[in-house]
C-alpha cells in the first residue's frame, strides 16, 4: 500500500481499492440505515411531528411534553426498578451457579445445558410460558391448591404494584444460565498458583473465593453488567407477551412507551425523544465500554 | 487449572448437598417448558380442574393440530403454519446475505487494513447496540417509499442491516487470529483479493460460519420488534402471530393452543439449540466479550 495508485496498472490499482470497493456496501448501508435513521429521528424530536413528520423546529416542545407524560415517568421508575433487580439477581444467581459447576461436577455438561436452553427461546415463547405459569386462576395458585396448600396465594400478574416483579422472574430465567456461562468461562481462566498458595496456608474455601477469586473476576463482573443492562433496557418483546405493558399502565417501560406513540398513539414526535433518550442512556454505557475492550485487544 | 475443587472433595454431605442445590436449579429452569409441553397435551377441560404439573390423563393432539391449521388469529381461522413459513422465508436470506457480507468485511478489516479501518470497524460494530427504537419509524417510512412495507421481503431488508454489526465482528475476531503469513504468502504468489479468500480463509472458516449462522438464525427467527412494527396480518412472523393469538382479547383462553401454538415458535431455536448448543454458547460469548 505504500505505492500511489496512480504508477500502477489498472489491474493494481483495482487490487487496491478492491477490499474498499468490498466493504462499501455494508459501509454504506450502516451508514444511512443507522447513522443516518439515528440523525433523522433526533431532528424528529425537536419538531412538530405528529401523526406525520412535519419538519419545523420546535425547539424542546416535545421533550417537555414527554417530561411531562405521566406514563413516561412510569415508565422511567420501572426500567429501573427492573433493571436493578434484573442485573442483581442474573449476576448474583450467574455467579453462584457458576461456582458450585465449577468443583468438578459430574454432568456438568448436562447441567450447563439445562441452564443456559431459555436464551435460545424467544421472548415471546418466555413471555407466553411465564403468563401461563404464574395465571392466578389456573397456573401455580391453582396447583398448589390442589397439592394441598389451601392457602397459597399469588396474583402478581394483575396486582399493579407487582406485576413488574413477574416480568423480573421471567427474565432473570432467561438470562441467568448466559451469565453462569460467563462467569464459568472466568473461573476456567484463573491463574491457580495464588489458591494454591492459600490453600497450603489452610485458608477456608469461602475466604479463598471472596478475597482471591471474586476479585480476579471483575472484568467478567463488568461485561455481564454491560450486556445484562444493555438488554435491560431494549427490554420489549417480554413485557408486551407477559402483561402487554399492564394491569393499565403498570409495567410500561421505555420501549413500550415508545412504541405505543410510534404506532398507536400517532406521537412522533413524542416517541423520538424517547428513542434518543434509550439510545443515550445504551451509548453512554457502551461505548466507553467498547473502546476499553478494542483498546485492550490492541496491545 | 480452575478454581473448582476448592470446595471440600472429601466431605460426602457437602458433595451431597451440592448435587441438590444442582438438581433443585435444574427443575426450577425446566419446569416452565415441562409445564408447557404438558399443558399442550391436554383438553381444555383437564387444565380447568387444576394441578398445571400433572400428566395428562388424557393425551390428546388437537391442541397442536388447532394451533398449526385451524387457530383463530385476528379474522383469520387457519392456525400459525402461515406464519411459520413466513419467519422461514424471512431467515433464510437475511441469515445467508448478512453472513457473507460479515465473512468479506471480516476479512478487509483484518487482511487488507487501511487507513481509518478501526474507526469503519467501530461504526459498524456499535450498530450491535443501538436500541432498535432509534430505527424503528424512519425504516417505516422507507419500507414504505420501496413499496416492500408490511412484507416479508421488507424484514429480510431490516434483518440484513442491523445483523451485519455481529456478522462482521465475529468474522473480525476469527480472521484477526487467523495467520498474517498465510495471507502474505499468499499474495507474494500473486493471489489476488478474492483468490486468498475463497483459497485459503473460507475453507478454514467453517466453525465461526456455524457460529454467526446459529446466532443470526436464533436472533431473526426470535425477532418480535421488527415483525410488529413493520408487518401486520398475513406477512407477520411467527412470534408476532403467537403473541396476537395468546394475548386477543376473544373468546375462552385455549391454554393448550396457545402452549402448543408456543412450543411451534420454539422448536426450530431448540433443535439448534440442542445440536449445537456449543456454537450457540460461542456466539453469545463473542457477542458481549470481544477480543
Amino acid at each position: 500500500m505504500s505505492k500511489p495508485p496512480s504508477s500502477r496498472g489498472f489491474g493494481e490499482r483495482l487490487q487496491h481499492w478492491l477490499p474498499r470497493l468490498v466493504l462499501s456496501p455494508s459501509f454504506v448501508l450502516v451508514l444511512f440505515f443507522v447513522y443516518g435513521f439515528i440523525l433523522w429521528t433526533t431532528y424528529i424530536s425537536f419538531s412538530n411531528s405528529g401523526m406525520l413528520p412535519d419538519y419545523t423546529w420546535a425547539g424542546t416542545r416535545q421533550w417537555s411534553r414527554l417530561w411531562s407524560s405521566w406514563t413516561w415517568g412510569i415508565a422511567l421508575h420501572n426500567i429501573w426498578v427492573f433493571g436493578l433487580l434484573y442485573i442483581v439477581t442474573c449476576t448474583a444467581l450467574g455467579l453462584l451457579l457458576a461456582i458450585l459447576l465449577d468443583q468438578r461436577i459430574r454432568a456438568e455438561g448436562t447441567l450447563r445445558t439445562i441452564y443456559l436452553y431459555p436464551m435460545a427461546l424467544s421472548f415471546i415463547v418466555t413471555g407466553t410460558a411465564w403468563q401461563w405459569f404464574l395465571n392466578p386462576g389456573l397456573g401455580l395458585e391453582r396447583t398448589m391448591h390442589s397439592l394441598g396448600w389451601e392457602s397459597f396465594s399469588f396474583n402478581w400478574l394483575i396486582d399493579a404494584n407487582m406485576a413488574i416483579y413477574t416480568v423480573v422472574i421471567a427474565a432473570v430465567w432467561q438470562a441467568t444460565g448466559f451469565i453462569m456461562a460467563m462467569f464459568l468461562a472466568g473461573l476456567r481462566g484463573i491463574d491457580g498458583e495464588m489458591i494454591k498458595a492459600a490453600q497450603i496456608d489452610g485458608a477456608p474455601a469461602w475466604k479463598i473465593y471472596l478475597r482471591i477469586i471474586i476479585p480476579q473476576l471483575r472484568p467478567v463482573f463488568l461485561s455481564a453488567i454491560v450486556v445484562l443492562a444493555h438488554l435491560a433496557i431494549k427490554s420489549f418483546d417480554l413485557i408486551v407477551a407477559m402483561t402487554g405493558g399492564g394491569p393499565g399502565n403498570a409495567t410500561a417501560v421505555p420501549a413500550t412507551f415508545m412504541y405505543s406513540y410510534a404506532f398507536s398513539r400517532n406521537e412522533m414526535g413524542i416517541a423520538s425523544a424517547s428513542a434518543v433518550f434509550m439510545l443515550a442512556v445504551i451509548a453512554a454505557l457502551i461505548i466507553p465500554y467498547l473502546y476499553s475492550e478494542l483498546r485492550e485487544s490492541r496491545s | 487449572m480452575s478454581a473448582g475443587s476448592i470446595v471440600a472433595r472429601r466431605n460426602t454431605f457437602t458433595r451431597a448437598l451440592l448435587y441438590a442445590v444442582l438438581a433443585v436449579f435444574a427443575i426450577l429452569y425446566l419446569m416452565p417448558l415441562y409445564v408447557m409441553l404438558v399443558t399442550s397435551f391436554k383438553p381444555l377441560e383437564e387444565i380447568h380442574q387444576g394441578n398445571m404439573l400433572a400428566l395428562p390423563s388424557d393425551w390428546t393432539f388437537a391442541p397442536w393440530r388447532e394451533a398449526w391449521g385451524s387457530a383463530c388469529i385476528g379474522l383469520e381461522c387457519s392456525g400459525v403454519h402461515g406464519y411459520f413459513f413466513n419467519s422461514i422465508k424471512i431467515v433464510v436470506p437475511a441469515v445467508l446475505i448478512s453472513g457473507l457480507l460479515g465473512a468479506f468485511n471480516g476479512y478487509v478489516l483484518t487482511k487488507w487494513r487501511f487507513r481509518g479501518h478501526k474507526i469503519v470497524f467501530g461504526l459498524i460494530l456499535f450498530s450491535c447496540f443501538i436500541p432498535f427504537q432509534i430505527v424503528l419509524l424512519p425504516m417505516a417510512r422507507v419500507l414504505g417509499i420501496l413499496h416492500i412495507a408490511n412484507s416479508t421481503t421488507g424484514l429480510v431488508l431490516v434483518h440484513i442491516v442491523y445483523g451485519i454489526g455481529f456478522t462482521t465482528l465475529f468474522f473480525r475476531n476469527f480472521y484477526e487470529s487467523f495467520p498474517d503469513e498465510l495471507v502474505r504468502a499468499a499474495k507474494l504468489d500473486g493471489a489476488g483479493f478474492f483468490t486468498i479468500f475463497f483459497r485459503i480463509l473460507l475453507p478454514a472458516s467453517i466453525p465461526i460460519i456455524v457460529v454467526t449462522i446459529i446466532w443470526q438464525f436464533t436472533n431473526v427467527w426470535n425477532d418480535f420488534l421488527f415483525g410488529v412494527s413493520f408487518t401486520s396480518g398475513d406477512s407477520a412472523p411467527i412470534t408476532v402471530a403467537l403473541n396476537n393469538l395468546v394475548n386477543s382479547s376473544t373468546g375462552v383462553k385455549a391454554y393448550n393452543v396457545n402452549m402448543a401454538a408456543a412450543m411451534v415458535a420454539a422448536v426450530p431455536t431448540l433443535i439448534v439449540y440442542i445440536l449445537a448448543g456449543k456454537y450457540f454458547l460461542r456466539g453469545l460469548m463473542s457477542g458481549s466479550v470481544k477480543g
